[in-house]
């Protein structure tokens, strides 16, 4: 028998570890949920389990400290479990904290590390403590136990002496209902040593009374060998309450009364039922053995079971050959129109079979990827638990929408935001409770913590209802750190979205929590390298609101592609609210080179792609083109114009980001039909192009002016202001028409 | 023809253990996730021998145990029940249920090679 190499035992430990992880995950969540008062025996015999499991595989891979700490920690929860202990808070604070330190030792293992033996220790005696004082009576049976260690080492020293053994084995009739065999245990005595067996078969009953699972034999078996009392014993661990057993040691002081004994024994003839148990044996051996060189090859093959464990890497690699095949199948769709129209008749059905099985593979094979947010949602409650009983805030987290499945790369990659956003509302957002009661708030602050899909991306939102962002501050530090100039006018939306500037912290005082330095905008990059957009919506005194919109998948898209002059762009369909090609009459052109268009009796604000990318041979005037109203992602929706929609289609989005640094209006590229390479639109991307780009005429224009008041407040949930101030400012330019359309933000902003 | 091994264990660290090192000693091993899946693996197939933690959802280790004596197929087939060092109580419990014997774990391949061929003729 030849153990595993260690490459297999590598194998084996990074199961481990993957499962550690999952189990992890689920005993935060069930400790969470016992936290919360709703106490599920299933939940208790869930967490014994992870830590069960941790504990044996730790045992196998020999990580000491994670053995002895989870032996601790199981023995607890079996007294949770058996209701010999109560959950209080306390011993739930005690579950959390033994969590964080299996956590912790998991962590060393898989680094290849070996922790302190001390590692944990506070936890462990305060587990300990706790086991004390339930019942002292097991602290006497443990004492006996050492004892009759201590006798076994004792008799350990003598291993090596060869002694002689009587063995009287009498088996209780029913020694053979739980699959026990005689026979096999006659054989393991042999390994012990030289062996000679006696049959008692005389109480055999006669056979009209004979019960056929019965055993009727005894035996008495010597053994001489080099072993110990407790070896002999071992061999009939399994049927020890099914026998009277007793072994005797003939302890071969006088060599001459044991060889006597041996020498008696030596010479009784085999009896018939030894001779049978030989013959039994050996075939089984033979067997064993022959099995031995067969069986590898067939083993194995039955397994089932209904979940596999893929490395990302393979599947990434089948999205990008489907994301391949996909291209192909468009190329082929393509080439199809400059065939005859005979020719084209037969290929094209089989072609549109293809499309449709092709969709269906890459729908398919993304949802391998799509994992449900909870994963990711789970590790929340902990969080704010242990924040707000740092910081003595009261704090309730909702969540919603657990099951909204994502991308697993983007799930993961939501971990770090997700905590750092969390922690912001806990340290900055909410308040304390006495503050919250002179607020006259509920004392216990709320954070809402909610996923849902919405247009093709999910939105994430992370709601607290503290006080706010405190714009008087942000805008202050702000000018302290030179992220705006001191005279610059912000709307409010601005000023809230200051958080997000590089290097930026409110915090008076920089403390454990949060206000590091290193803030928002971390959370910021890590949401825009995924694909999505960060927006702040605060009322002061009221609460924060963090949305977070989020592709739902990182490798296809849905878009419409359009032309402008000679380039091709792609929209994402999600985004697109509706076109149409406006009235010479209803675009106005502002003072500032911007355009809007009057739809349905209101100015949206139109982007001209032609304008911002500079695109020579477009069409510039929207009545003579296309208008495309989008929504962008921050909520706000204006129109495009384009030359022409060339039609819908689902795109493999390919990365820029490897290549090339970030493209302002450009989210990233894609690869058409026709081989040509398209790029994808980023509308808030664009939006913000637009604003800056007139912006310093703007400027310009309002300074000649008498300043504008102070930006007031806007309420949250409703769009700020913000997009329609350059908008705004020139209007006054524009003919007295529709004043009422330009001045409410919210008509123009919502056109759902 | 080897002989069938049915490993059930909750955990895929272990049943990839107990695979492994009976694989490599020429068993044909079947595994399943807990007890219900065990007994629909199973079914009416005769195995050489059921290895099986106890903690397990859905259905544990005893109430397979249990279950499979209960069936006159699986009657004589050798149990062993996986079991820590602490847990005495489950080595009689296992017995009252019907195991042959059991594994304490943790264990080397060697020591689970050796109560394997202890119980499994």
């Amino acid at each position: 028998m030849s153990g595993p190499s260690d490459s297999q035992i590598e194998q084996f430990k990074a199961t481990f570890f993957e499962e550690c992880a999952e189990l992890l995950g689920d005993l935060e969540q069930r400790l969470s949920v016992l936290e919360g008062g709703n106490q599920d025996i299933e939940d208790l015999h869930a967490i014994f389990r992870a830590i069960h499991s941790i504990k044996a595989g730790g045992g196998t891979f020999g990580y000491v400290r994670m053995v002895t700490f989870t032996h601790s920690f199981e023995t607890m929860l079996d007294h949770l479990r058996d209701g010999a202990l109560e959950i209080t808070p306390e011993v739930v604070d005690i579950l959390f904290r033994a969590s964080d330190i299996v956590a912790d030792l998991i962590d060393v293992a898989q680094q290849g590390g070996t922790p302190d033996d001390d590692f944990g220790d506070e936890v462990l005696a305060q587990i300990d403590q706790i086991l004390a004082s339930m019942a002292k009576a097991e602290g006497a049976a443990e004492g006996a136990a050492a004892g009759s260690e201590e006798a076994a080492d004792e008799e350990a020293e003598r291993i090596g002496s060869v002694a002689l053994f009587q063995i009287d084995f009498k088996p209780h009739p029913s020694l053979l209902r739980n699959a026990n065999e005689p026979l096999l245990l006659i054989r393991e005595l042999r390994t012990l040593g030289e062996l000679t067996v006696q049959l008692d078969a005389s109480q055999v009953p006669s056979l009209h009374a004979l019960e056929t699972e019965d055993l009727h034999f005894t035996w008495r078996l010597m053994l001489r060998g080099a072993c110990r009392e407790a070896d002999v014993r071992e061999v009939f661990e399994f049927v020890d309450d099914d026998c009277d057993l007793t072994v005797e040691r003939l302890e071969p002081k006088g060599d001459r009364d044991a060889e006597a004994g041996t020498g008696s024994s030596r010479s009784e003839d085999k009896t018939p039922a030894d001779k049978a148990a030989d013959k039994a044996a050996a075939p089984a051996e033979q067997a064993a053995a022959k099995s031995k060189s067969t069986g590898g090859e067939a083993a194995g093959k039955e397994r089932r079971t209904s979940s596999i464990r893929v490395d990302l890497e393979k599947v990434d690699k089948l999205v990008n050959t489907v994301g391949e095949l996909v291209i192909t199948q468009a190329m082929l769709t393509q080439q199809l129109e400059a065939l005859a129209a005979d020719k084209r008749a037969r290929i094209a059905s089989g072609l549109e079979e293809l499309s449709t099985h092709t969709r269906e593979l890459q729908e398919n094979v993304m949802a391998i990827r799509m994992q449900p947010v909870k994963s990711v949602f789970s590790r929340m409650p902990r969080l704010v638990r242990d924040l707000a009983g740092k910081l003595g805030k009261r704090i309730k987290l909702i969540t919603r929408g657990e099951e909204t499945e994502l991308d697993k790369t983007v799930i993961e990659e939501l971990a770090d935001p997700l905590t750092h956003m969390i922690r912001n509302s806990i340290d900055h957002g909410l308040e304390g409770p006495e503050e919250r009661e002179e607020a006259e708030k509920p004392v216990e602050g709320t954070i809402v913590l909610s996923a849902e899909h919405r247009g093709g991306r999910i939105v994430i939102e992370i709601a607290d209802d503290g006080r706010g962002v405190n714009r008087d501050r942000v805008l202050e530090k702000a000018i302290d750190q030179g992220l705006v100039a001191a005279d610059a006018k912000l709307s409010p939306e601005e000023i809230d979205n200051l958080i997000f500037a590089p290097g930026f912290s409110t915090a008076a005082e920089v403390t454990d929590v949060s206000g590091r330095g290193v803030g928002m905008d971390v959370v910021r990059r890590n949401i825009t390298n995924l694909g999505g957009k960060i927006t702040v919506q605060s009322t002061p005194g009221q609460g924060t609101k963090v949305i977070l919109t989020l592709p739902l998948t990182l490798a296809v898209l849905d878009g419409m592609v359009i032309t402008v002059g000679d380039q091709k762009y792609v929209v994402p369909l999600g985004n697109i609210l509706e076109s149409f090609r406006p009235k010479p009459e209803d675009v106005q052109t502002l003072v500032n080179g911007g355009q809007v268009v009057k739809m349905r009796g209101e100015f949206m604000r139109l982007v001209g792609l032609a304008r911002i990318f500079d695109v020579p041979n477009a069409t510039h005037d929207p009545s003579k083109g296309l208008v495309v109203m989008v929504e962008s992602d921050s909520g706000s929706s204006f129109g495009l114009v384009v030359d022409e929609l060339l039609g819908q289609q689902q795109v493999v989005i390919k990365s820029l980001e490897a290549n090339y640094d970030p493209i302002e209006g450009i989210s990233a590229a894609t690869i058409l039909g026709n081989g040509q390479v398209c790029l994808i639109l980023d509308l808030d991307g664009l939006e913000a192009m637009d604003k800056l780009a007139p912006r310093d005429l703007l400027e310009a224009a309002t300074l000649a002016r008498e300043p504008a008041p102070a930006p007031a407040p806007t309420p949250a949930g409703e769009p700020d202001p913000a997009a329609l101030d350059d908008g705004a400012a020139p209007e006054q330019e524009e003919p007295q028409g529709e004043p009422a359309g330009l001045d409410d933000p919210s008509s123009l902003e919502q056109p759902s | 023809m080897p002989k069938k091994v049915l490993a059930v264990d909750d955990s895929k660290t272990m049943r990839d253990m107990v695979a492994f090192t009976l694989t490599d000693a020429g068993f044909e091993v079947l595994s399943a996730e807990d007890g219900q899946h065990a007994l629909s693996v199973l079914g009416d197939t005769k195995v050489d021998l059921v290895i099986t933690d106890v903690n397990m959802p859905n259905m544990n280790g005893i109430e397979l145990t249990k279950a499979l004596r209960s069936n006159p197929v699986h009657k004589a087939t050798p149990i062993l029940i996986l079991t820590t060092e602490s847990g005495d109580g489950l080595k009689a419990e296992g017995k009252a249920a019907g195991a042959t014997g059991w594994i304490v774990k943790p264990f080397v391949p060697e020591k689970l090679l050796q109560v394997v061929n202890k119980v499994c003729p």
